[in-house]
């Protein structure tokens, strides 16, 4: 239960990272927040040779709006997106679900870049990052590239982030106008990681719905976007009987896997109710009535 | 590895030790430190027992080295009461049996303090919210809720002083 040895590197800037990355050839670290990587440093279930502490970059800390993205360093704190007004204003489904991350202390360290590279499919980031078709960008010998959610997540634990690469920045597209939101998340217990989260985003013209997305933590290896129950929603609207229709969509759209949490079967029906609810919640914010 | 030096600002006094990089920051707040107000609970990030204020907020000195801790300012609940008394908080505690063994206490209210400076007038989800980050396995959490409701206005007019 204490961390193995390991060479230790807090370096100042980007290039010191990628340099300590590549001299160790996949057998380093980069440590973010820490709040997943410590406690598997502390159960030995992961034994890098190196650390490379991320925590004394402050480049890869800030919150800015460009060209109608909020694009965060990938060290920016889960507490600073909690209580940040660019994000209320601009990304508000973004602030709901950070408030289903952990629990406050642990938001205090976590990042969203952290998050995000670490890939767990039942958590909160992720799921937004795919609801919204956001974008990572990866920093590595090559140079620069931008990705997309499809092309990251692999599957559990997993990305395309090579060992020698550094996810620096996350950019989400701000939220347009017209549009309501909702963040639905069922757990054990608060703070868990979700056994289903729902993202949801609706863009209302008049009682047309013309944009709706939709994605799922917890229903399979990597989060999903649900794109054919968007098109239910597009395509009738957001009257009751066309949120039924998605939520029965979505719940047919997911593999789940069974474990310990739950059953698949069990996630299925989550995913229904869940969905039906906060396309509801999304709804009455883009009518004015949330 | 090599030791490494750790020079950071502990309960407002500033404090140095040496220890190696993988040493946890709250084994190096026990035993290097010698401040064992600071319990080891689970060990992984869950149980909160381990909490402290790293510059102002609250965090889990389980999974943080205490070598990130270099120039920090730390507050642990050996820095809460002044001069012998009770902090606000701690009374309340006291006040509304929020504690029953203790093992939970030093981080229920360091994660009470933080969460009552960024909600100081909260309701009673939100404070059942808030505590839902530390385990508390004696008290059936009724009596904490009630303290970290009753110390909210303390706390307010504290702040006002």
């Amino acid at each position: 239960m204490k961390p193995p040895r390991f060479e230790y590197h807090a370096p100042s800037t980007v290039e010191e990272v990628l340099e300590l990355l590549a001299r160790y050839g996949g057998d380093a670290k980069a440590l973010a927040g820490g709040q997943s990587l410590m406690p598997l440093l502390n159960f030995r279930l992961t034994r890098p040779a190196a650390i490379v502490d991320l925590n004394r970059v402050p480049a890869l800390s800030y919150i800015t709006e460009i060209d109608g993205q909020v694009r965060f360093g990938a060290m920016t704190r889960q507490r600073a997106i909690e209580f940040s007004p660019v994000v209320r204003a601009r990304l508000p489904l973004l602030a709901e679900a950070t408030r289903w991350v952990g629990h406050l202390p642990i938001r205090t360290r976590g990042t969203i870049g952290g998050s995000i590279a670490h890939a767990d499919p039942s958590a909160e980031y992720p799921a937004i990052l795919t609801a919204l078709d956001g974008e990572v960008v990866i920093r590595g010998p090559a140079g620069e590239r931008v990705v997309k959610p499809a092309g990251f997540f692999q599957t559990y634990l997993t990305t395309s982030l090579g060992a020698d690469e550094l996810l620096t920045e996350v950019r989400l597209p701000a939220t347009p106008p017209g549009a309501g939101w909702a963040f639905e998340e069922f757990a054990r217990r608060h703070g868990d990681f979700a056994i289903v989260g729902i993202a949801a985003l609706v863009v209302v013209e008049g009682q047309r719905c013309r944009l709706a997305r939709l994605a799922t933590a917890g229903a399979g290896p990597v989060p999903i976007r649900l794109r054919a129950a968007e098109a239910v929603l597009e395509g009738e609207g957001l009257a009751d009987a066309a949120i039924e229709a998605a939520a029965q969509t979505a719940r047919g759209l997911v593999e789940p896997d069974s474990d310990i949490h739950a059953s698949a079967d069990y996630r299925r029906h989550l995913i229904h109710v869940l969905t039906a609810r906060a396309l509801t919640r999304a709804r009455a914010r883009a009518w004015g009535q949330g | 590895m090599s030791a490494v030096t750790v020079r950071l600002t502990v309960n407002g006094a500033p404090r140095e030790g040496r220890c190696e990089p993988r040493k946890l920051l709250v084994d190096f707040l026990r035993e290097d430190l010698a401040l064992t107000g600071t319990h080891v609970g689970c060990e992984h990030g869950i149980c909160g027992a381990c909490t402290i204020l790293i510059d102002g907020e609250a965090a889990r000195s389980c999974i943080m080295l205490a070598v990130q801790a270099d120039g920090a300012e730390i507050v642990t609940i050996e820095g809460l009461a002044r001069d012998g008394k009770l902090h606000p908080l701690q009374e309340a505690f006291h006040e509304h049996h929020g504690l029953q063994c203790g093992f939970c206490t030093p981080g229920m209210l360091m994660t009470a303090l933080d969460f009552l400076r960024v909600n100081p007038d909260p309701t009673e989800a939100e404070v059942r919210e808030a505590i839902s980050a530390v385990l508390c396995r004696c008290t059936g959490y009724q009596g904490i809720i009630k303290a970290v409701q009753a110390a909210a206005p303390a706390l307010r007019a504290r702040r006002d002083d």
